[in-house]
């Protein structure tokens, strides 16, 4: 069942950045990191509202009207820190943390920054590695046509055919578009042109037992980078999802959650 | 009016599958496959000889720009070809307008002040200062600046180089993007307070409060031709009467593709081919390669509102185009004499630009052809049309020394016209 969604309204770093987080579920707390395209709630998200109190923040600059949030943020170190002032806002000193793609990347930094300010941490196909010879696709000057074979294990199949489908209207169809070109760039601003930004020298910080979720057809971020992301964590578990690409929680949503809920219940409380 | 000569020194000789074969002409067409360093060579001998013959038939100004990787126009060194042509045109009266090194890209900006200061003192202070802040695929892909902070970048260079050529004591300077010790440039420009400046941009608002607020030149580059223009110049106009600024001409630059023969029959025969290589091939740029964040937040909305994706929409239109498609929508500016007298004509008055930049080498245009268009354009349309404004206004935005109107060279005497 859909989970009742509020918004919370965030205004960290010195009042200039104001941003938006959705919150939903009972529970222990959990925070959600989205993705470069910007947050949608969706029904992985919904889940995990079964199971404990979803706090999602936006990245800053990819909330609805607040465009100008990015400006204050020069960096990724700026970011990170201001990170922990959105978990203060929110009452929270170490929830367990949950990133998506470049949302995997920031949960990660912040895990790795402030050890004691993550319980538990689950990346999904985080970037934020670099690998010469399997470089990761630079999602932000590839063409949709051929970002559908790299983001989906079937690019046919219904999660894939629901995010391409066009919205119901024109202005929707226009405000979807300013949403998720203007998320790109923001998050793109900790990123380009390489998502390395020095994680690699600070992955072994991290104290939160890990769980690493990775689709088994990922073209954007390939599987070896599981291997690389559990070598440099002193406590990680890796998930393959099978039948699963670079978004596992749409494409398999059932086998997603269920690792993940599965490795937060088990794990709870070990830090 | 102030004409002058614009070159892209494209590659000239692209297969005639290449739009079909390949992905894009900009970021990744495979060179080895496409050119050789020996023949590349002679397009930019050919590109020097061309610019130097417009500068030697009274041209007012020659143009280079900077672009990287793409067989579209490829001078990464734009600072390098100037070079050559301020040697070349010494103790002439043309202008050496650089079109010009781009400011985000270029780091620590302050080798933009540097080289342009060279380029001042070697020709005399005859420089015109472009400051471009770079394509897309030039800044963001080729050189890796990032999409959203590219502008911001670009406002800290040009504050810098500005003040790098006018302050009279060393100063320490504490950018976001560059930081300097102690900034006290060797050589300083001849131009006092400093050269002219040129703001190319491609009709967005933000740069119009740029160069308004700097008392810069704006310069629409556009290829679309004067018809297409006129709407975006008369809007810059509106803006700068809003502001209260002075109308004058001079503050607008405009660049045409002209492309003349000796009467219109033989101008389609000509330049057909090459106007088509341009548009086809030469304009065939992956839309992809402009990451999101190279427009700001206020542009992207106002062009997702209007539905404009300029590049995908004339691409659409001009499929299966031919030469009387482009004459007619006054992409390009082609015909006999008379024919393109006219058009000049009116586009300077519609428009209101006392800067005209003409593309004269388009395309696929060898090199023989293009040393023809630009003799007659110099020989039968530019005395016709260069008059204008002159009584009226001053050309603040041109070299002090050469803003009287130049002696065109007398009659065939042009190979040796201008020598010191």
């Amino acid at each position: 069942m859909p989970a009742a969604v509020s918004e919370r309204e965030t205004r960290v770093w010195q009042g200039k950045v104001q941003s938006r987080a959705l919150v939903a579920g009972d529970g222990p707390p959990l925070v959600f990191f989205h993705g470069a395209t910007g947050l949608v709630w969706d029904p992985f998200l919904d889940r995990l509202a079964e199971s404990f109190t979803v706090y999602a923040p936006e990245h800053p600059g990819t909330s609805p009207g607040l465009p100008d949030a990015i400006k204050p943020i020069d960096n990724l170190w700026d970011l990170v820190l201001s990170y922990y002032e959105v978990l203060d806002e929110l009452g929270l000193e170490s929830p367990a943390v949950v990133g998506h793609s470049f949302g995997g990347m920031v949960a990660a930094e912040v895990a790795a920054s402030n050890p004691a300010r993550v319980s538990q941490l689950v990346l999904i196909d985080p970037v934020g590695l670099w690998i010469d010879e399997t470089p990761v696709k630079n999602w932000m000057i590839t063409s949709p046509q051929a970002l559908g074979p790299l983001l989906w294990a079937d690019p046919e199949g219904p999660a894939a055919q629901l995010m391409a489908a066009p919205p119901a209207d024109e202005e929707t169809a226009i405000q979807a578009a300013l949403r998720t070109t203007w998320s790109l760039a923001c998050t793109g601003k900790f990123v380009w042109p390489i998502p390395d930004k020095g994680l690699k020298k600070r992955l072994h910080r991290i104290k939160a037992p890990t769980l690493l979720v990775w689709g088994e057809q990922d073209g954007l971020v390939p599987p070896v980078y599981a291997g690389l992301f559990s070598e440099a964590l002193a406590d990680a578990h890796v998930e393959m999802i099978a039948g699963a690409g670079h978004i596992p929680q749409a494409e398999q949503l059932d086998r997603t959650t269920e690792v993940v809920t599965a490795f937060l219940n088990e794990r709870a409380g070990t830090v | 009016m102030k004409i002058s000569m614009f070159h892209l020194m494209p590659h000239r000789e692209l297969p005639d599958d290449f739009e079909k074969k390949y992905h894009s002409v900009w970021v990744d067409p495979p060179f080895h496959e496409l050119a050789t360093p020996e023949r590349v060579g002679d397009y930019y001998n050919w590109t020097l000889d061309e610019l130097k013959h417009a500068a030697d038939l009274g041209f007012d100004g020659i143009c280079v720009n900077e672009h990287h990787q793409n067989a579209y126009g490829f001078m990464p060194g734009p600072n390098v070809m100037g070079g050559a042509l301020a040697r070349a045109t010494r103790g002439q009266d043309v202008a050496l307008v650089q079109m010009g090194a781009t400011l985000p890209t270029t780091n620590p900006p302050i080798r933009i002040a540097e080289e342009y200061a060279m380029l001042d003192c070697i020709t005399g202070g005859r420089l015109v200062a472009g400051m471009p802040l770079g394509t897309a695929m030039d800044a963001n892909v080729g050189y890796g600046i990032t999409p959203i902070e590219q502008r911001e970048r670009y406002y800290e260079a040009h504050d810098l180089i500005l003040k790098a050529w006018q302050s009279r004591e060393p100063f320490a300077f504490n950018g976001k993007y560059t930081q300097l010790p102690m900034v006290n440039l060797w050589p300083r420009p001849i131009q006092e307070p400093h050269p002219p400046v040129w703001v190319p941009g491609m009709g967005s608002l933000s740069t119009w409060e740029f160069a308004a607020k700097n008392e810069h030149c704006y310069c629409f580059l556009s290829y679309f031709g004067h018809a297409r223009g006129k709407a975006v110049m008369d809007t810059f106009w509106e803006f700068l009467d809003e502001r209260g600024a002075e109308l004058n001409p001079y503050r607008a630059g405009f660049l045409q593709l002209v492309a003349v023969s000796e009467t219109d029959a033989q101008a389609e025969k000509d330049y057909e081919k090459h106007i088509k290589y341009f548009f086809e091939k030469s304009l065939h740029i992956a839309p992809e390669f402009t990451p999101p964040g190279h427009q700001d937040y206020r542009s992207l909305e106002n062009a997702l509102k209007r539905r404009i994706s300029p590049q995908d929409a004339v691409r659409r239109q001009t499929e299966d185009w031919t030469y009387k498609d482009y004459v007619e929508n006054q992409f390009v500016i082609s015909g006999g004499p008379a024919t393109v007298r006219d058009q000049l004509e009116e586009l300077i008055k519609s428009l209101r630009v006392g800067n005209l930049m003409l593309l004269l080498q388009i395309g696929s245009m060898p090199h023989e052809l293009t040393m023809k268009n630009i003799e007659i354009t110099a020989r039968d349309v530019l005395p016709y049309v260069r008059d204008h404004w002159d009584d009226e206004w001053e050309n603040r935005w041109w070299p002090k020394k050469l803003r009287g109107k130049r002696e065109l060279p007398a009659g065939d005497a042009v190979a040796v016209a201008g020598g010191s």
